[in-house]
């Protein structure tokens, strides 16, 4: 692979070498260093979407460096509004946009010059999957993704010319757990606070996200049904956060876990049996060779959703490159790559031109494995034969229930969800 | 003007500079901020007690569910570590000090022990602390050996994710804070004073109440005023250890950050600034560490 792409590099070079060369020679002005330097993009995002091979291959196409600047998703926010000239692109979630947006600190993304923008999928645009309406309680994409205007400090009704971020990868988020230390069906929400599970459940401690899981259980519990769960009243927020209280009270939660590498060891040591999980931590539970399945609910998905933005002063060719790295993006291999991994990419089409028939039938049709499932970096995910976790594309997009928020009481809810961490 | 006074105040002047820059205008920043007011995206300068009033929002009386308030509930946790852990550290502390100071005769040999003492902080704090987890976990290393040995039919819940391992956790880490003081003012007291303490006939114990832990005070005070620091704005061990269910103020102040609820976190750093001054004020009023020095 490197052999291949190392001769056309160096070509690469050479020529931009010559026509810059020509370029000094035309004007006749001095050499300068910095025409000549290759652009760096500073790259502010969650670890979890920054990948080296990313980076990599992107590089060996265009000659663009990518620099990571990894902090936790809170942070991206943070950053986002504190210090919008420490990044040239920013990789941040949907609900995070309510906070930047309004800071104008973000510019709007001219579709025009992104080439796939037609193909991101509906999910995103309208909505639907399939033609069918999805949840979309909580701070769902459609309605932060377009901007007024390039320089707008508030979101569109209708779609425009500019969007808040491009689609990167995204997913429904459900229980995980351990089949074999459970040894029965789990098929609802509720079963995360059964007593049943005392001592051997968790729940996700960021707050945010940890109390649409809670909801999605009290409403599983049929104690009470959310006009919307991403943005409770402050009375719905007591009833939540009381529940939570309650349960851990009488001993239900073994751990509350907060990043990722947590949650991946609770589950893999036994320490709890059913926790609310992210998908590709399940599957860092299972390459370790331990039963785990990221359980598909009757009520349904919490779904989330990441995609790049470009912050307001950036210009030049600096803005060039992040247009070019979002257009390289989109194009199909990265989607490939992001789908091996079991997220989903925003363009389908692209990806699926980069994806052998078996992968892609095994990852988005729901079908069998043809051939053993690998990850991207050659470790064994699925085994020939087995189907992955909640079926096709469209079964587990079309059951998203509601989508990861900002609530309006965001602080008073904080401030709650502190009380259930310390009761 | 001659430079006679002048020179002491460059001889200050280095210290002092450092001291304004990296802890006075942070701190005086701090309190400004915790009286402003704030939205989702931004800080609202101004002066509001807002912030202030919803760090004790509640405290008057009991809640729904018949617990304090937050603000109390998670000072009251914090403290009980708190005592704990400088009880415990202590009594290790001055028997790890004590054994080194006087019964270890050689001095290559103290030195050799006392470097020994060091190695665990060769590694990282947060290595030493998530190395207990496989250990005390369901199925670690002690649960194994206590159902390997027949000691119990099931595995011991309390071992992880409980306040036995926080204060474990706690012990680990921070007793050298504890032994380095001590050991220094016991390796000052003059021996001639004990052996006078033995001719007056003296028992081993009466000179240790009597003679050494008089003199050892003001390395017991340091050493307090380290662990005491530390375990109040901890939320990195408790987190860690107490499977992230124990409250700490530290991580209240922490997650109110991470949702750029900046006022308020400054708020609660102020109040907590103030606890852990009034803690040490009172360990100053018993010893008066000038003095000792």
């Amino acid at each position: 692979m490197s052999d291949s792409i190392e001769p056309q590099n160096t070509a690469l070079q050479r020529r931009t070498l010559l026509t810059g060369m020509a370029g000094i020679l035309a004007s006749g002005m001095a050499p300068s260093v910095h025409a000549q330097e290759k652009i760096t993009l500073r790259y502010l995002g969650t670890a979890v979407n920054q990948d080296k091979e990313i980076a990599e291959k992107f590089k060996a196409d265009t000659g663009i460096t990518i620099q990571y600047v990894a902090v936790t998703t809170d942070d991206v926010t943070k950053r986002a509004v504190t210090a919008p000239n420490s990044f040239d692109l920013i990789d941040t979630e949907y609900f995070s946009l309510k906070k930047i947006v309004p800071t104008g600190n973000l510019k709007g993304i001219d579709t025009k010059k992104i080439k796939n923008a037609d193909k991101i999928t509906s999910l995103f645009t309208n909505g639907t999957v399939a033609g069918k309406a999805v949840g979309d309680q909580g701070t769902a994409p459609k309605k932060v993704i377009f901007l007024e205007g390039e320089k707008s400090k508030v979101f569109a009704k209708a779609p425009t010319q500019f969007m808040s971020l491009i689609p990167t990868t995204y997913n429904a988020d459900t229980l995980g757990i351990r089949p074999d230390l459970i040894k029965r069906p789990i098929t609802s929400w509720a079963e995360l606070l059964n007593p049943e599970f005392k001592g051997k459940a968790a729940i996700l401690n960021i707050p945010s996200i940890g109390i649409m899981d809670a909801a999605m259980v009290v409403e599983a519990m049929g104690k009470y049904k959310y006009p919307d769960k991403g943005n409770m009243t402050k009375a719905e927020i007591d009833l939540t956060i009381k529940t939570l209280i309650e349960a851990k009270k009488a001993g239900q939660f073994r751990a509350l876990w907060k990043d990722f590498n947590e949650s991946v060891n609770l589950m893999a040591s036994g320490e709890v049996v059913i926790q609310s999980m992210w998908s590709p931590a399940v599957t860092a539970v299972r390459t370790k060779g331990i039963d785990c399945v990221f359980q598909p609910l009757k009520e349904g998905y919490r779904a989330w959703a990441s995609g790049f933005g470009l912050p307001a002063t950036l210009s030049g060719r600096k803005l060039d490159g992040a247009y070019e790295f979002i257009n390289w993006f989109l194009d199909g291999w990265a989607g490939a790559y992001l789908n091996r991994q079991g997220y989903y990419s925003a363009v389908l089409e692209t990806a699926k031109a980069k994806m052998e028939a078996y992968e892609w039938a095994y990852w988005m049709e729901g079908k069998p494995a043809a051939q053993d499932i690998k990850s991207p970096h050659g470790d064994l995910l699925a085994k020939a034969g087995s189907v992955r976790d909640g079926g096709s594309y469209e079964q587990r997009m079309g059951g998203i229930a509601c989508w990861n928020a900002v609530m309006d009481e965001n602080e008073y809810m904080v401030r709650k969800w502190n009380e259930f961490v310390a009761a | 003007m001659t430079s006679r006074p002048i020179k002491p105040w460059w001889q200050a002047g280095p210290f002092a500079a450092v001291f304004l820059l990296f802890f006075i205008i942070p701190l005086a920043l701090v309190v400004m901020v915790s009286f402003w007011d704030f939205n989702e995206y931004e800080l609202l300068p101004g002066f509001t007690l807002k912030s202030y009033l919803s760090v004790f929002e509640g405290c008057s009386h009991l809640t729904e569910t018949g617990d304090l308030c937050v603000t109390l509930s998670t000072y009251l946790s914090t403290l009980k570590f708190c005592l704990l852990v400088w009880g415990i550290t202590l009594v290790l502390g001055f028997t790890v000090a004590y054994f080194l100071a006087f019964h270890v005769r050689s001095a290559g040999l103290q030195t050799a022990l006392f470097i020994l003492c060091t190695i665990p902080f060769w590694t990282s704090n947060v290595i030493r602390m998530i190395s207990w987890v496989p250990m005390l976990g369901r199925n670690g290393v002690v649960n194994g050996a206590l159902m390997g040995l027949g000691l119990v039919d099931q595995p011991v819940e309390w071992l992880l994710f409980s306040s036995f391992s926080v204060v474990l956790a706690f012990v680990h880490l921070y007793t050298m804070f504890m032994i380095v003081p001590i050991f220094n003012s016991m390796m000052r007291i003059d021996r001639s004073l004990l052996e006078a303490a033995s001719d007056a006939g003296a028992s081993a114990w009466q000179t240790l109440w009597a003679v050494i832990v008089p003199l050892c005070k003001s390395g017991i005070l340091i050493g307090s005023i380290f662990v005491v620091t530390i375990v109040m704005g901890d939320f990195v061990t408790i987190g860690t250890m107490g499977g992230q269910q124990i409250a700490s103020v530290g991580k209240i102040i922490q997650v109110q950050t991470s949702y750029l609820q900046f006022p308020l976190a400054a708020a609660n750093a102020v109040v907590l600034l103030v606890t852990v001054l009034m803690i040490i004020w009172g360990l100053t009023r018993v010893v008066d560490i000038r003095k000792e020095l």
